[in-house]
């Protein structure tokens, strides 16, 4: 059986970072020396599990009332939509999200940073985009901490996001930032991307999302790879 | 046509995901006890050849029919209820991991032949900017991965060997070399 099929677009060095990065030590001993072998997308690339509603607890998505108290920091609403690079809404897919704690400092046994922990903060937080690919966060702003890549080194303020799309070729792992941070220029994780496509690894400040007395809001739309305009002819799938 | 969307840039897992992303259910593709179901484990090596304790191993797989429960596989309904297809395990501190799975069937290739059947993994760690994609073939299907069109184009039988899962007692043994004299075939997909 012969199965016409239309593959994902394929990203170039413009759009992401190298795996080798100088500035980032750990890439040393961890990037692939031989180049990348090209892979014409088959049934596996342009499938992908398409997880929603069942991993998702009723507080998943609330990251500062998961324990009996609140956490301490600055509350923040953090929403945007998931889209492909053609603008159209992916619903329906899983968004997992993991950060540090208002001091900067992760509930994870090796963090050593001598920050203190929050007995009412975990960092981890769990959603599912609508219909029309939206997501929403409530949790606490991420703080800076120090790390040991380079003397006096500090990561910018951030939030790791995980997401599926809805194929093995959109699968992503990235982190949100924030605007203005005054740390970015030392830090080689942010760096390592292509200064033109930095920006959108930055959230927007939201005004409009902000709940008075209550809460500030920013704004990060994800970008997944979006289809080819035509099936691939590539003999191998 | 407008111009596409710029896409999101990956960045690294770092080494605290484990905060969010490991799963209970993570290391079953099929529920433990499914008939038929094995092991797929190895230990994950870098440049060095020092495990690595902090990486994340995904994989994506065909039922053992060789089909897909996704809208997008164009073949129909799938008949395996409780085949998820997925795994995500992080390593251990010894840098091993481990998931319990059946083996998938083979694809058609568009030109209507059979691959070989194989197993889609994503690499993630504290280190790599970006996942690294491979694949595990079956050390036990030596005629079908001798005739596969992918193992067929790689160049030479030390890379096909990186990517051919040999049989263990627990199922089938396959170590990713994300650098070094046995550095692992990754695919740009």
């Amino acid at each position: 059986m012969s199965i016409p099929l239309i593959g994902y677009r394929r990203e170039g060095p413009e759009d992401q970072p190298p795996l080798d990065y100088a500035g980032y030590g750990s890439t040393a001993l961890r990037h692939p020396k031989r180049p990348l072998v090209p892979l014409p997308h088959g049934l596996t690339e342009i499938t992908g599990p398409m997880f929603g509603h069942e991993k998702v607890g009723e507080l998943d998505h609330d990251l500062t009332r998961q324990h009996a108290g609140e956490p301490i920091g600055e509350r923040i609403i953090v929403h945007g939509r998931v889209l492909d690079s053609d603008g159209r809404a992916v619903p329906d897919t899983l968004v997992e999200i993991w950060q540090a704690n208002s001091a900067g400092r992760y509930a994870h046994e090796r963090d050593q940073h001598p920050a203190p922990l929050d007995p009412n903060f975990t960092g981890a937080g769990r959603c599912v985009t609508d219909s029309e690919g939206r997501y929403e966060y409530v949790t606490i702003k991420p703080g800076a901490y120090p790390w040991r890549n380079h003397p006096n080194a500090w990561r910018s303020q951030h939030i790791h996001l995980s997401l599926f799309g809805r194929a093995f070729s959109q699968r992503i792992v990235t982190q949100m930032y924030f605007p203005g941070d005054p740390l970015f220029y030392q830090d080689p994780i942010y760096l390592a991307v292509p200064e033109s496509a930095r920006h959108r690894m930055v959230s927007m400040f939201d005004l409009d999302r902000t709940e008075p007395e209550w809460a500030l809001a920013y704004r990060f739309d994800i970008v997944l790879r979006g289809r080819e305009q035509t099936p691939t002819e590539d003999p191998h799938d | 046509m407008t111009e596409p969307l710029g896409v999101t840039p990956s960045q690294t897992v770092g080494p605290f995901y484990a905060i969010g992303l490991p799963w209970e259910d993570g290391p079953y593709v099929v529920p433990a006890g499914t008939p038929g179901s094995f092991e797929v484990h190895g230990t994950v090596y870098d440049g060095a050849g020092e495990a690595v304790p902090d990486a994340l191993i995904e994989t994506w797989q065909a039922d053992p029919d060789g089909r897909f429960a996704h809208p997008d596989d164009p073949r129909g309904a799938v008949k395996w209820d409780a085949f998820r297809g997925f795994a995500r395990v992080p390593t251990t501190p010894e840098g091993t991991y481990a998931f319990r799975t059946v083996r998938p069937g083979r694809l058609p290739s568009a030109s209507g032949e059979l691959q070989a059947p194989y197993i889609a993994v994503s690499v993630f760690a504290r280190g790599l900017l970006n996942r690294v994609v491979t694949r595990i073939y079956f050390g036990d299907e030596a005629e079908a991965n001798a005739a596969d069109p992918v193992l067929r184009s790689l160049a030479g039988d030390a890379e096909r060997a990186t990517l051919v899962a040999a049989p263990s007692d627990r199922g089938y043994r396959f170590d990713v070399h994300v650098q070094g004299d046995h550095e692992t075939v990754f695919f740009s997909i």
